[in-house]
């Protein structure tokens, strides 16, 4: 992995016995797919597997709804409430399981954060320190797929597309639908600064989704010789 | 030269130029009578003249209510605490101090970044990381830091309703008892608002001093930061 600037996410590694993996790609990349059926298989396999999603915290989550449906949120502000639902996260549910031995999988993760809070225009030195508590990953898979897939996958099932999440409030198109075009690829963009700096493994999203999930059990399970499975901790988790 | 600048990189989308106006904060911890120094210095300013607006601590459209509900329930990481009150922070700089330095205004801030600053330190954050999370803040034109030892605090909070949970710092483990922990957490409330003090070059007011003679001072202090401002006009007015 890079050498990450001291005071930034990044500059240290977790030590806990769990083990976390996280998967990040633009919407359509079908990396929640890939996680469910990981999660799925793990499970099957009698590890205890805690699922985490982003934007979950049900308090924050209140404040983000109001803020959204109001059209209060600045790109300022917009990274700060997700980085607050972000840290209640790590705190009360990543960093627990990760103590008590547990295979915590995320659905995006920190590098969501960064890619589109910098598209937004917030600097992207200060995004990077205000997420120096999360955790490393044990290993961070994304999901690469070319921006037309995406959209197809995106425009054709769901057309009810909503402002923040088409970049309506950096007035990039009138149209939301092309907003949410032009939003894409410059968070696509982004993502493949971060593939570099962070070392993220590159899955292609084009390949078939068993193709995909054979190649993802494969490298998770590298990680995974010194962790026993455990029934016993099977429903606990 | 902008009249203002972030400790930071800024607002994403503010242009510092823009911005008139002054912000003058009072800092200092519960029960140290800030909420009457700040209206005795809002009437005393628009009595001159000035147009006054004003801020303090969760009192944001976006998060007030969340951080009310999280207080109620003590639900929410630690952590994350530090990150609400920042977002509560940055939608009042952006939604209300800003706008009003904009218009010229003189917004007065009923405690700013650094009580945040402090109380997030007490909680266990890296004091390098809060004040880089902060750092997209505007520098004040002056801090005015009403100090006063937590002996002589005390009796001043029971006068106000008496210990709260918060400010007593009981989601801390500083033990059961009320008053102890209370004792302990505003001692190092302090303690950390004077570093900050010195860090930041706060103007330090002994707030034991009776409150008429403290309320004097600050307008005095305000009235000659504002002065300058004016001096031309005046100077015009009297004919050169």
């Amino acid at each position: 992995m890079s050498e990450h600037a001291s005071g930034t996410y990044g500059a240290n590694g977790h030590r806990f016995p769990g083990r976390l993996f996280i998967v990040e790609g633009i919407d359509g990349s079908g990396k929640s797919t890939q996680l469910t059926l990981l999660a799925q298989w793990l499970r099957s396999e009698g590890y205890p597997v805690v699922f985490s999603e982003w934007n979950s915290s049900s308090i924050v989550k209140a404040t983000t709804s109001r803020g959204k449906r109001r059209r209060l949120l600045t790109p300022l502000t917009f990274s700060l409430i997700h980085a607050t639902d972000f840290s209640d996260r790590i705190e009360r549910e990543i960093v627990p399981s990760l103590k008590a031995g547990a295979i915590v999988l995320a659905d995006r993760y920190v590098y969501t954060a960064f890619a589109r809070d910098v598209v937004r225009g917030v600097p992207p030195r200060w995004v990077r320190t205000l997420y120096r508590f999360a955790v490393v990953p044990t290993q961070a898979f994304y999901f690469r797929v070319p921006l037309e897939v995406a959209l197809k996958r995106i425009l054709s099932g769901r057309p009810k597309l909503k402002p923040y999440e088409s970049g309506m409030d950096l007035n990039l198109h009138a149209d939301i639908q092309e907003s949410y075009k032009l939003f894409q690829s410059r968070i696509l963009a982004e993502y493949e600064r971060l593939v570099e700096e962070y070392g993220l493994t590159v899955m292609d999203a084009t390949k078939p989704v068993e193709a995909q999930q054979r190649i993802l059990r494969r490298a998770i399970k590298l990680h995974l010789e010194a962790l026993r499975p455990g029934r016993a901790h099977h429903a606990a988790v | 030269m902008p009249r203002f600048e972030s400790y930071g990189d800024g607002v994403p989308g503010v242009n510092p130029e823009e911005l008139s106006g002054w912000l003058i904060v009072i800092e200092g911890t519960d029960g140290v009578g800030r909420t009457t120094h700040v209206s005795r210095l809002r009437a005393h300013l628009e009595r001159l003249g000035y147009a006054v607006a004003e801020t303090g601590l969760s009192r944001s459209d976006l998060a007030s209510r969340g951080i009310r509900r999280a207080k109620e329930g003590n639900i929410l990481g630690s952590n994350a605490f530090n990150l609400f009150y920042a977002t509560d922070f940055a939608d009042r700089l952006e939604h209300q101090i800003v706008p009003a330095l904009r218009s010229g205004f003189v917004m007065l801030t009923d405690r700013y970044t650094y009580s945040l600053i402090a109380r997030a330190i007490v909680r266990g954050a890296d004091p390098d990381w809060i004040q880089q999370v902060y750092s997209f803040a505007l520098k004040p034109d002056a801090v005015f830091y009403l100090r006063i030892g937590v002996t002589e605090l005390v009796p001043r909070v029971l006068q106000n309703g008496g210990f709260d949970y918060w400010e007593s710092g009981m989601d801390l483990p500083m033990g059961p008892d009320l008053y102890e922990s209370f004792i302990a957490y505003q001692s190092r409330v302090i303690a950390e608002l004077d570093t900050l003090a010195r860090g930041y070059g706060f103007e330090t007011i002994d707030a034991t001093q009776p409150v008429d003679e403290i309320s004097d001072y600050l307008a005095t202090r305000v009235s000659a930061l504002l002065e300058p401002a004016d001096r031309s006009l005046d100077e015009r007015r009297a004919g050169g």
